[in-house]
């Protein structure tokens, strides 16, 4: 009796060319992004979006063309934070077309889909139970969509929001090959590291492009005498150093950039000048630096 | 997944699909081509969605992608989506009335089954409140 390898075809599904050329829809809409960088952490709570939104805001500021996708299907916050929040999702005869941020940033997160309350995401499902065999499945489909389905145009940088997790960063490269390029964020406190740690060690082992780590939080700088307090007692610069990878960018505290992100507007625009404005103007210019040599070295 | 018939030592062809009433579970029938002898793919409720959630289709697929087709679709509540051309005509409506405007073009597209809202539809609504 034949096995399976041994029977060609799917007796007329053709599942493999179904999902052939969906990955051929993407690479199609994906020729049109120069560079495409995904942002991750291994713990939640690191200020990894913020460090997106400005990166995001931050590269337009040098004149780049940016869009940013909001990975986190379920906790999208991306739309929040670049202001785009209540805007909807528009179609075009070549997709759709994405939320227009600040400094022209192209914006598309599930949040943009979603009712303009609170609601959570609820997917409508014949089989509530154990969602755990399919949510997966269906999550990887609708990042797929997002990222296959919309008319991002010309982009020199498209940033991938992920959520926090040292799996997710696979998942979103088995999906689009193309992103091989990753920063990781973390705060320099051991525990937040060791999960980083996860996520580096996962992405080097699938060829990841790692950029390098960015700090968030590393210290405070008192409002009276301008005095630089660590926040943490972790030493971040050795951790990525073992790791093999440099510090991209070191952003202090700074209690504006929360006030900021609840406004959707990036703090990079209105604070330039401060330690965290610079910082995030200084990691933006390393990126632009970086995927220009990687451009030519092409 | 494929079938085989064990007797001919053929593979099966797939020959229709069809959900059942309550949508929850999925029905696929293939033959034989030798033999014509058929079988009939049970899936149950998880499986069954699990298909739908990989966006692909048992028997294979004709129909053009839509955008964000799955997304809409699986969602339990979603935002309609607008083309250029309807949102320009929104946005010729005085603001004032506008979010009640689009509250009611959404709540008539949703009740017939619509997933974007076009002129067309809104040319419905326009013409069911003249009636």
């Amino acid at each position: 009796m034949k096995t399976y390898h041994e029977v060609a075809g799917d007796g007329g599904s053709d599942i493999p060319g179904q999902v052939a050329r969906r990955e051929a829809r993407m690479r199609v809409r994906m020729a049109s992004v120069a560079h495409s960088l995904a942002v991750m952490s291994g713990k939640g709570g690191v200020g990894k979006s913020a460090v997106t939104a400005n990166l995001a805001a931050a590269l337009a500021m040098l004149g780049h063309r940016v869009g940013v996708l909001d990975a986190d299907i379920n906790g999208p916050c991306m739309a929040k934070m670049l202001g785009v929040r209540g805007k909807a999702l528009k179609l075009a005869p070549d997709g759709v077309q994405p939320a227009a941020g600040p400094l022209g940033i192209k914006v598309v997160s599930m949040d943009l889909l979603l009712p303009r309350t609170a609601a959570p995401v609820e997917w409508d499902a014949p089989a509530p139970p154990h969602p755990h065999t399919w949510r997966g499945a269906l999550e990887a489909t609708a990042l797929e969509e997002f990222l296959a389905d919309t008319a991002w145009g010309e982009l020199d940088f498209l940033l991938v929001d992920l959520p926090p997790g040292p799996e997710r960063w696979a998942g979103l490269h088995g999906l689009l090959p193309q992103c091989d390029a990753v920063i990781a964020v973390t705060i320099p406190s051991q525990v937040a590291q060791l999960t980083m740690q996860r996520s580096v060690i996962s992405a080097q082992r699938l060829k990841a492009k790692l950029l390098g780590v960015v700090e968030n939080m590393c210290n405070y700088l008192c409002p009276q005498c301008g005095a630089s307090q660590p926040l943490f007692p972790a030493e971040g610069e050795a951790q990525a150093a073992a790791l093999g990878m440099p510090v991209l960018a070191r952003i202090p505290f700074d209690p504006r950039l929360a006030a900021c992100c609840d406004r959707g507007a990036p703090f990079v625009a209105a604070h330039r000048a401060t330690a965290a404005g610079t910082a995030f103007m200084a990691l933006a210019a390393r990126v632009s630096g970086y995927c220009d040599s990687r451009e030519e070295e092409r | 997944m494929k079938f085989l018939c064990v007797a001919c030592d053929e593979a099966m062809q797939f020959v229709e699909a069809a959900e059942a009433p309550r949508g929850d579970t999925l029905t696929a029938v293939f033959g034989c081509p030798r033999c014509a002898a058929r079988v009939a793919l049970l899936a149950n409720p998880w499986e069954t969605q699990l298909v739908r959630s990989m966006g692909v289709s048992i028997g294979g697929r004709t129909a053009v992608h839509e955008p964000l087709e799955v997304v809409r679709a699986r969602l339990a509540e979603s935002r309609l989506l607008w083309t250029d051309e309807a949102e320009q005509r929104l946005a010729r409506v005085p603001e004032f009335v506008r979010p009640m405007v689009r509250e009611s073009v959404e709540h008539h597209a949703r009740e017939r089954g619509c997933r974007e809202i076009t002129c067309e539809v809104m040319d419905e609504v326009k013409s069911s409140m003249r009636m």
